[in-house]
C-alpha cells in the first residue's frame, strides 16, 4: 500500500519530484524566518538547504534562498503560499538545471595531517577556488565554493587525506547576465 | 505637541477608529491595563465570556453574521492558548478576527515567567499574520494593519501580542491611513479576456453546474445578489458547499441542495456528470471532492477565488479567475447581458436535457427518511424547526456532527450570513458561543443553535454568558446520547464496535437550564414536538431545548470515502447494498 502523509487520501498517481530553488525577499523582522520555515514544515514541504541574510540594510530586506524538492503542483503551492505571507515582498523560483542561474554553496574543510596530505587536498580542490583561511604545520582550513553535489564529492574525497571537520552553507543563487529575478 | 497616550489608550483609540462596538474577552494579569481603560470608552461594549475559546467562537459568530471583524481580548499564557482552537477554526473558514492578547512585560519574555507562553510562536500557523509589539511607537500602526490584514483578501484571524509594560508606556497615536493600499496581498486583477472566455464556455455547455462556497458569503451581500442574477441569466443548476448555504435561496428550484459527503444525490451526480463546472468561492475541500481521481471526470473546470493559492491546489482547473466574487460575477453578468441576443435563449434550450436528467435524480428524494410516530426522528425535528421559524429572519449556528449535517440538509436558508457552522476545522462546541456572538450582533433576531448533546457540553459554560447579557439564544439539542457521527462511522466502518462513543451519565439538561437561570424545555414524542418548539420560540430569554431523538438514526445520503460522487449510499429505502471496504476505510 502506498505511504500516505495525510490521514485522508492516498495518492494514486505518483508525480515526479524535481529540485527547485526559491529566492524569497522578506522584511527583516523578528520571526520572519520562522514564518517561512514553519510554512514548509506545516504543509509537509521539504527543505534541502537554506541560506538567509540581510541584503538591504536601508530597506530592511533579507533574502532567503531555499532548495526544495516537489512535484510541479507542490512547487506551485509553495510559491503561492509564500507570496501570501505578509512580510514577503517577492518570490522567485527556478529549476536546479536552469542554465541562466548561478547556484553556489560554500564549504570550510579542516584538514589535519602532514604537509603533503594538505597539498593533496588543495590540489583536489583546485577546480573550486580553494582559499586557505588558516594554516599551521599540521593543519589547514580550506574554503571552497561549488555546487552541492561537488561539495558532497569533495567531502568524501578528502576524508582519507585528513579531513576532520566540514562546515557548509546553504545554496545562494543569482541570475546570469544583466537581468534580475522576476 | 500632541498628547502622549498609554498603550492601553492607544488600543481603544484604534478600536474606536476601526468602528468596533463589541469585544469578547476574559481579563487576566497581563491585560489588566487594557481592562482598566475600558471604562473610558462607552462606545465599546465588552462581553465577558466564561472561557477564552468561547470568546473566539462568539467573535466568529459575530463576524460571520454581521460581516464585520470580530474582536477578542485575552490574557497571556492560558488565555492565549485557550483561544487557539477558535483562531484555527477562523483560519480554516476564513473568518475575520482580531485577537489582542496580553503578554508578560518585555524584560521577562523568555524567562518562563508566570503565565508566559510563546503566543506568537503558537499562533503563527493558525493566523494570517501576528505581531509581538515590543515598541510602543509601533502599536497604533500594528493595530490598524491588523484590521486591514484580517478583513482584506481572503479574510482570516490575526493576533496582536502586547506585553504589559507596552500597555503602560506612552506614545503618540497615529490614525489609520485613509487610502488602503493592498500591498499585493489582496488580488483583484482579473481581465475581461478571462470573463469572455468563461462566457464562451457558458454558451457551449450542455451539462453545466455552478458550485458556490463560503467565498460568496465573505464577499458580502452584493455577491449573493450577483450570484442570484447569474443563476437566473444562465438557467444553470446550482449546488453549494456547507459554508455557502444561504448565498442562493435554499427553496429555489434551480438549487440542488448541498453537495459532498452528505450532499444530495442530484447535486453529487450532477457534479460527476457535468461538462462545465463553475466553482465560485469554494476550495475543493476533501469532504466535497470525494475521490480526487474520479472527481467530475469529463468537465471543463472554472475556479473563481480571491486566494491564488486555492487555485490548482487540489483540482486542476481549465480557467482560473482570481478576484473578489462580487466584482467577478457582476462583470460576468454584464457581459452576458450585453451579448444576450441569441445566447440566453439558445443556451437554456441547450441544457433542457440536462435538467431532465437532474429531475430524474431528484426523484430519488435522497434526503428522505422513515418517520416515526413513537420516537422523534432528528431530521423531522429539524424540518419542524424550519417550518416554525422560516417566516422569521432566523440565524442558525450548529455544533459539529450528525445534527450539523441534518441542519444543513433540512433547514433551508434564503439569505447569506444566516448560517454559522464550523466546516473546515469541525470544532465541536462551536455553536453555543457562536450563537452568543450572533445574538450580540443582532439583538432583535431569533438565534438558534442546532446542537448535539456531546458537542454542546464542550462549551456549555457560555450559557452563563447568555444569561448575564440576557441573550435569548435557543439551544436546540438533538439528544441521541451518542457522539452520533462517530457512532455512524463505527457502524459503517468498524463492525459496530461503538468504542467510547456513548455518553453515559449525561446531565439532566432541564436541571442544567435551571442552574444557569434560563428556561429548559424537553420533548420526547413527535406529538408534542411542535408545541414545544413554539414554546421555545415564544419565550423571551435563553432556552435549552432537550429534544430526545432516535439514537440509532444515521445521516444519509453519504458518499463512502474512497468513492466518487456517483456512488452514494442512500438511506434505508435504498435497496442496493453499498458497503465500504478495504481501502476506503482509511479515507474517512
Amino acid at each position: 500500500m502506498p505511504k500516505s502523509k495525510s490521514a485522508y487520501s492516498i495518492p494514486t498517481k505518483k508525480q515526479k519530484s524535481d529540485t527547485y530553488i526559491f529566492v524569497v525577499w522578506v522584511d527583516n523582522e523578528a520571526g520572519v524566518l520562522a514564518r517561512v520555515v514553519g510554512l514548509f514544515s506545516g504543509r509537509g514541504y521539504n527543505i534541502e538547504s537554506l541560506a538567509v541574510a540581510e541584503v538591504d540594510a536601508v530597506k530592511n530586506i533579507s533574502r532567503i534562498t531555499i532548495v526544495t524538492t516537489g512535484t510541479p503542483q507542490v512547487i506551485d503551492q509553495i510559491r503561492l503560499q509564500l507570496t501570501k505571507l505578509v512580510p514577503v515582498h517577492k518570490v522567485a523560483e527556478f529549476k536546479r538545471e536552469d542554465k541562466d542561474v548561478i547556484f553556489k554553496e560554500m564549504a570550510l574543510f579542516k584538514v589535519v595531517g602532514k604537509r603533503n596530505k594538505i597539498e593533496k587536498c588543495l590540489n583536489a580542490c583546485k577546480k573550486f577556488n580553494p582559499v586557505i583561511l588558516d594554516e599551521t604545520k599540521t593543519s589547514a582550513v580550506i574554503q571552497i565554493t561549488a555546487l552541492r553535489r561537488e561539495i558532497d564529492v569533495m567531502n568524501k574525497k578528502l576524508k582519507p587525506l585528513g579531513l576532520i571537520s566540514t562546515s557548509r552553507t546553504g545554496a545562494v543563487a543569482m541570475t546570469r547576465g544583466a537581468k534580475i529575478f522576476n | 505637541m500632541p498628547k502622549l497616550l498609554t498603550g492601553a489608550e492607544i488600543v481603544f483609540k484604534c478600536l474606536e477608529d476601526q468602528k468596533v462596538e463589541h469585544i469578547f474577552g476574559y481579563p487576566g494579569g497581563a491585560v489588566l491595563p487594557i481592562y482598566d481603560e475600558l471604562k473610558n470608552h462607552p462606545s465599546i461594549k465588552h462581553i465577558l465570556v466564561r472561557h477564552e475559546q468561547g470568546a473566539g467562537h462568539a467573535a466568529e459568530g459575530y463576524a460571520r453574521s454581521s460581516g464585520k471583524p470580530g474582536v477578542v481580548l485575552v490574557t497571556s499564557g492560558p488565555g492565549a492558548t485557550n483561544v487557539v482552537t477558535a483562531l484555527t477554526d477562523a483560519y480554516m473558514d476564513s473568518v475575520p478576527l482580531v485577537c489582542i492578547s496580553g503578554q508578560v512585560p518585555t524584560h521577562l519574555i523568555g524567562t518562563d515567567a508566570f503565565q508566559e507562553c510563546d503566543t506568537t510562536g503558537i499562533t503563527r500557523p493558525c493566523t494570517k499574520h501576528n505581531w509581538l509589539v515590543k515598541d510602543i511607537n509601533d502599536l497604533s500602526k500594528v493595530m490598524h494593519e491588523a484590521f486591514r490584514v484580517a478583513t482584506t483578501g481572503r479574510p482570516g484571524p490575526v493576533l496582536i501580542d502586547i506585553p504589559k509594560d507596552i500597555q503602560f508606556a506612552k506614545a503618540k497615536y497615529k490614525k489609520p491611513n485613509k487610502e488602503k493600499k493592498l500591498n499585493g496581498k489582496s488580488q483583484n486583477k482579473f481581465s475581461q479576456v478571462q470573463i469572455d472566455e468563461l462566457v464562451k464556455l457558458l454558451t457551449k455547455a450542455k451539462k453545466p453546474i455552478i458550485y458556490s462556497g463560503g467565498g460568496v458569503i465573505n464577499s458580502g451581500p452584493k455577491a449573493s445578489q450577483a450570484l442570484r442574477e447569474f443563476v437566473e441569466l444562465t438557467g444553470f443548476p446550482i449546488t453549494s458547499t456547507l459554508q455557502g448555504l444561504g448565498a442562493y435561496p435554499g427553496d429555489d428550484n434551480q438549487f440542488l441542495g448541498m453537495l459532498g459527503m452528505h450532499g444530495t444525490y442530484e447535486a453529487n451526480n450532477a457534479m460527476h456528470d457535468c461538462d462545465l463546472l463553475i466553482n465560485i468561492g469554494a476550495r475543493f475541500d476533501d469532504r466535497i471532492t470525494g475521490k480526487i481521481d474520479e472527481f467530475s471526470p469529463n468537465s471543463k473546470k472554472v475556479h473563481i477565488d480571491i486566494d491564488p493559492s486555492s487555485i490548482n491546489k487540489i483540482i486542476k482547473v481549465d480557467l482560473a479567475i482570481v478576484g473578489d466574487v462580487t466584482s467577478v460575477i457582476s462583470k460576468i453578468n454584464k457581459t452576458i447581458v450585453k451579448r444576450k441576443n441569441g445566447h440566453s435563449k439558445s443556451n437554456k434550450s441547450n441544457i433542457a436535457k440536462w435538467w431532465e436528467q437532474i429531475e430524474k435524480w431528484r426523484e430519488k428524494d435522497s434526503l428522505n427518511f422513515v418517520n416515526s410516530d413513537e420516537s422523534i426522528k432528528p431530521q423531522h425535528a429539524v424540518q419542524r424547526l424550519y417550518e416554525l421559524t422560516k417566516n422569521k429572519d432566523t440565524y442558525v449556528t450548529t455544533e459539529v456532527g450528525q445534527h450539523q449535517m441534518w441542519a444543513a440538509q433540512h433547514y433551508k436558508f434564503n439569505k447569506p450570513n444566516r448560517w454559522m457552522t464550523s466546516g473546515g476545522l469541525g470544532t465541536m462546541g462551536y455553536g453555543l458561543p457562536a450563537a452568543v456572538g450572533v445574538q450580540i450582533a443582532h439583538p432583535e433576531k431569533l438565534v438558534i443553535d442546532i446542537a448535539g448533546e456531546a458537542s454542546v457540553l464542550m462549551t456549555m459554560q457560555e450559557m452563563s454568558t447568555a444569561v448575564q447579557y440576557n441573550l435569548p439564544i435557543k439551544i436546540f439539542i438533538l439528544n441521541n446520547q451518542y457522539m452520533g457521527m462517530v457512532r455512524q462511522w463505527q457502524e459503517l466502518l468498524h463492525e459496530k464496535n461503538y468504542s467510547e462513543s456513548y455518553s453515559e451519565a449525561l446531565p439532566d439538561f432541564m436541571k442544567m437550564a435551571e442552574a444557569y437561570g434560563c428556561k429548559g424545555i424537553k420533548a420526547d414524542s413527535p406529538a408534542e414536538l411542535d408545541d414545544k418548539i413554539q414554546e421555545m420560540i415564544d419565550y423571551d430569554g435563553p432556552v435549552i431545548f432537550d429534544c430526545h431523538v432516535d439514537p440509532n438514526e444515521n445521516c444519509f445520503p453519504m458518499i463512502p470515502s474512497g468513492k466518487p460522487h456517483n456512488q452514494m449510499i442512500l438511506g434505508p429505502n435504498d435497496q442496493e447494498e453499498n458497503k465500504i471496504k478495504g481501502k476506503g476505510k482509511a479515507l474517512v
